[in-house]
């Protein structure tokens, strides 16, 4: 069958093989497998976890950017009832910088949601393979000729051995995803502990992408947008950047 | 045969149903040969959705291996371009109609 399945079962069938070549030298046992079964089970828990810490770091990180969006917003405030309408202008720059990558990180949270949800569940089938594996081995000790029951274990080994290989993936998929997350929550910490989002220069080598959103955002016309509607809340004109504050305007 | 959609679960399918099965996977390779992203989507759900609507599903403590296995149903159109020129694979393009 060629196509994509046929390829892709020929490379994920060379990665099982190599696998069940490591746990299947002749000398194991059938409860020497089991063993190696389990300890990859506790390899696979420890994955688990390490994918939910990540996550919580970067739950923190986005509870952290939320602050400075609301921050933000009130120097901006600030910064306009007290006539300074280019602080205004760069408070708003720097929260329209921080609401997009808020919204990302939310987004790339709920998508690693999902992965770690499919490698919980992978996790769960593979217990229960080396479950049935173990039931299998005492069958198999008890009923077939040492010959026989190489060949018969190596049957039920393989099955294990590809649901083994299933989580492997799975977990590849949710610790690449974190990564990623990482290194791009850790470029916009960088940006947040170099005091601002100033100096858009400031940041350091392969961040390009990041430098480049930086500088397309900042020069968007919602920061526009939004400095007039803050100034229409303050009740200042379109025109009149000063001193209209009037009573209550200025705390 | 038994074919698995990874980070999902293994289907028992019909031997009969191999050739459409085959058919799907075709039209799969194809889109991401012609880079057509959107159309490497449609096609691969249709895939998945045949095998899962057309089979049954292993029990979780069934130990068969799989005949074919599908990457999983999340896959993004860079992984499916990734694993076309990774380790393994066969540089030229199933000509269509094979199989």
């Amino acid at each position: 069958m060629p196509g994509v399945s046929g390829r892709m079962s020929t490379v994920i069938k060379a990665k099982i093989s190599r696998l069940l070549d490591r746990a299947e030298d002749p000398g194991e046992t059938l409860d020497y497998s089991y063993q190696r079964q389990l300890e990859s089970l506790q390899n696979v828990k420890k994955g688990i976890a390490d994918v939910v810490t990540a996550k919580k770091r970067l739950q923190m990180q986005s509870q952290k950017l939320e602050q400075s969006v609301v921050k933000l917003d009130t120097q901006a405030r600030q910064a306009l009832a007290a006539g300074n309408e280019e602080l205004a202008r760069t408070a708003l720059e720097r929260k329209n910088v921080a609401q997009t990558e808020l919204q990302s990180l939310d987004q790339q949270v709920t998508e690693l949601e999902a992965q770690q949800q499919k490698l919980t569940d992978s996790e769960a089938k593979l217990r229960q393979k080396i479950d049935a594996f173990r039931t299998k081995k005492e069958v198999i000790k008890a009923q077939y000729s040492a010959a026989e029951a190489q060949v018969r274990i190596s049957e039920a080994a393989t099955g294990v051995g590809e649901q083994m290989a299933d989580v492997g993936l799975a977990m590849q998929r949710a610790q690449d995803k974190t990564e990623q997350m990482r290194a791009r929550a850790d470029a916009v910490s960088e940006l947040e502990a170099a005091g601002t989002f100033d100096d858009l220069t400031a940041l350091g080598p392969g961040q390009d992408d990041i430098d480049r959103q930086l500088a397309q955002l900042s020069s968007s016309s919602e920061v526009e947008d939004e400095l007039a509607k803050m100034k229409a809340e303050l009740g200042q004109g379109s025109g009149g950047q000063s001193k209209q504050l009037g009573e209550g305007g200025q705390q | 045969m038994i074919v698995r959609i990874s980070n999902e679960g293994q289907y028992r399918l019909d031997d009969r149903h191999h050739a459409r099965l085959d058919e799907l996977d075709d039209a799969v390779v194809g889109a991401v040969a012609a880079l057509d992203e959107s159309g490497f989507h449609a096609r691969f759900e249709e895939l998945l959705h045949f095998v899962r609507s057309e089979g049954e599903p292993l029990d979780d403590d069934d130990l068969e291996p799989s005949e074919f296995i599908l990457p999983p149903a999340d896959i993004t159109f860079a992984e499916a371009g990734e694993e076309f020129s990774g380790e393994g694979l066969i540089p030229e393009p199933a000509p269509p109609g094979t199989g």
